[in-house]
């Protein structure tokens, strides 16, 4: 029982970390961005590809594989995201999911469609008793490194000037720009950042949540989720929407499998029509 | 105020005329029944494409509503009509009816919640209703044959007259047919006062609330009616091929929909139509060397039009517009 909490609690980690980028470059430029888990696919196949081509140790790809999707977003953004910020959301939409097909049959091309299998360093594999309670070892390293990310995020969105700017551009993109913050170069940043932690989502979750062509696809139902969900004006929103859907993902697939798929569904629903502007909307004139 | 009333009344009629263009498109579409015999099975897919987009355009063209789970509708009508075939109740038009009757019901169910959110709870919420039917179809393989498809249906003969055949003839008139019934009356609705809501919501919901449009009420029936017409494309698919696979649920076809659409141009009724038929002639094309990373090239379309395409395509239909004035309406005043 505890057992699945913490694989659930763990899950919903790497899904916070996948997402958390996201929530912020949507608060920020009212943009919608389909192709987040491209992203995330580019980070996992980094360190795929590092594991199994050059050897790297798995621990060092987990950088590598930050910094790989953080420079292919900034130059992305520079390049074609840019002059979509004005748009409409319908050409938005269109756009991303353009992206997302040229990924998807992109990894198709270059990787293959099958699923792809990495090698945990030993220390890593296996599982051990606390209590009773079984805990795999690489969820709770991938627990203590989320963890201490979102502890990090959180620490530099509300004590750092960094984080001050960035939530008086989030709040109000006009008045924020008025007020001299280079709002401009700050969504540069922080699309980096979050694409950088999408890669590294990516990477991490490969024995968690699989990786093949397909992931983007797959996983852009949970990110608009734990978007809309969270709410995109805070750290703590999305944090506490990935957990619930994480725990009630791996609970409802290990509870009653028949239907396992559909809890999260049955729970975006719920969500919504209880809290339409998400899980800590705070009140709006 | 009943000098403005006769002025929207009058404007209405006038956009409710019947153009020359429009008559020449119908009997063009007509037309191809004899000019192109040996194409008669992917002209009925265009068909069934353009029916399909042509019910997107009622939400997203005229109501402003953006979806990513339109296929959600498609699929539920192929499962409704294909269902009813293999249990013994093959009249076609029958089909049609019940699939649109269950997908419009579908569309009820789901649209409080598309009404409430803003564009990107629609988004989430119209991509979740979608992966639910796409699980259950799946999972309940009793019911649907899961991903097998639903085999053995078999469809009577249109009205007890017209079997359908190999070559697509019946099929194509069939589909033709009832692509251009569906049309009638969307034309007429949104040409009507319930249409120029419609458009009022979608400029500004504030504004239109303000001048006493109901809002959630017109956006819910438009699109408990989009998702009719949806379901009527489904059944109509379902019909013509007498198969319905897992496929009619897949993500593509409602990004597939969408790229049609806005090929074609949203919010005028023909957009979808006219981007049909680029649509099917570009993934024939496109197919014919490349078949495996089809999905490549339309997203590198779809990246491409949004970024330059769209003024470069529709500057042109314009330009040519204002060239021929007898072709279109508004060259005339």
């Amino acid at each position: 029982m505890l057992t699945i909490l913490f694989d659930g609690i763990a899950y919903g980690m790497v899904l916070f970390v996948l997402a958390c980028g996201l929530s912020v470059t949507m608060g920020l430029m009212n943009f919608v961005n389909l192709a987040h888990g491209a992203f995330a696919m580019l980070g996992g196949y980094i360190t795929v590809l590092l594991m199994q081509k050059l050897g790297v140790p798995f621990l060092l790809t987990l950088p590598l594989a930050f910094i790989g999707a953080a420079l292919i977003g900034v130059i992305l953004e520079r390049i074609l995201y840019r002059p979509m910020y004005g748009k409409s959301h319908l050409d938005q939409v269109m756009f991303t999911i353009g992206i997302v097909f040229m990924a998807v049959a992109g990894a198709d091309y270059l990787m293959g469609s099958s699923q792809q299998i990495i090698k945990l360093p030993s220390w890593l594999q296996g599982r051990f008793d606390i209590g009773g309670v079984g805990v795999g070892r690489y969820r709770l390293f991938v627990l203590v490194v989320c963890g201490v990310l979102a502890f990090s995020l959180q620490w530099g969105f509300t004590k750092t000037r960094f984080g001050s700017r960035l939530r008086a551009s989030v709040d109000d993109a006009r008045v924020a720009r008025g007020l001299g913050i280079p709002v401009n170069r700050l969504f540069a940043l922080t699309f980096a950042l979050g694409s950088g932690l999408a890669g590294l989502g990516g990477a991490l979750g490969i024995e968690l949540m699989g990786l093949d062509p397909s992931f983007p696809l797959k996983f852009m139902i949970y990110f608009l989720v734990v978007v809309t969900v969270g709410g995109t004006s805070t750290i703590t929103g999305p944090f506490f929407a990935a957990m619930l859907l994480g725990v009630a993902d791996v609970a409802g697939k290990y509870f009653v499998p028949e239907i396992g798929a559909f809890i999260i569904y049955v729970l975006m629903v719920v969500l919504l029509i209880v809290r339409p502007d998400g899980l800590f909307a705070k009140g709006r004139a | 105020m009943s000098h403005l009333q006769d002025r929207v009344r009058a404007s209405l009629q006038a956009s409710r005329r019947w153009h020359i263009a429009e008559i020449v498109f119908w009997l063009i579409a007509l037309g191809s029944f004899w000019a192109f015999p040996r194409h008669l099975l992917l002209m009925n897919e265009i068909a069934i494409l353009a029916l399909f987009a042509l019910s997107l355009d009622l939400i997203l063209g005229f109501a402003g509503i953006v979806s990513l789970g339109h296929a959600a509708f498609l699929g539920l009508g192929a499962y409704a009509a294909g269902l009813l075939a293999k249990n013994g109740m093959g009249d076609p038009v029958l089909g049609l009816v019940f699939a649109m009757v269950v997908s419009g019901f579908a569309g009820l169910l789901s649209s409080p919640l598309i009404v409430k959110g803003n564009d990107l709870t629609r988004l989430m919420v119209t991509l979740g209703v979608v992966l639910i039917l796409h699980e259950i179809a799946n999972s309940w393989a009793s019911l649907t044959g899961g991903a097998d498809g639903l085999q053995g249906i078999t469809i009577n003969p249109v009205l007890g007259l017209f079997a359908f055949d190999l070559f697509g003839k019946t099929a194509y008139l069939y589909s033709l047919s009832v692509l251009f019934v569906l049309f009638l009356v969307a034309r007429r609705m949104m040409n009507s006062p319930f249409g120029l809501s419609l458009r009022a919501i979608r400029d500004n919901q504030l504004r239109a609330a303000a001048s006493g449009v109901p809002p959630s009420q017109r956006l819910a029936l438009a699109y408990t009616i989009a998702a009719a017409y949806a379901g009527a494309a489904g059944a109509l698919l379902a019909q013509t091929s007498q198969f319905v696979s897992l496929d009619v649920l897949d993500f593509h076809r409602s990004a597939d929909v969408m790229l049609v659409l806005i090929i074609g141009g949203p919010g005028y009724l023909y957009g979808g139509m006219i981007g049909a038929v680029v649509f099917k002639f570009l993934q024939d094309t496109i197919a014919a060397f490349t078949p495996q990373y089809w999905m490549f090239w339309i997203g590198l379309f779809l990246v491409l039009f949004v970024l330059r395409g769209r003024s470069l395509i529709h500057g042109g239909v314009k330009l040519f517009m204002t060239r021929l004035p007898w072709l279109s309406g508004r060259g005339r005043s």
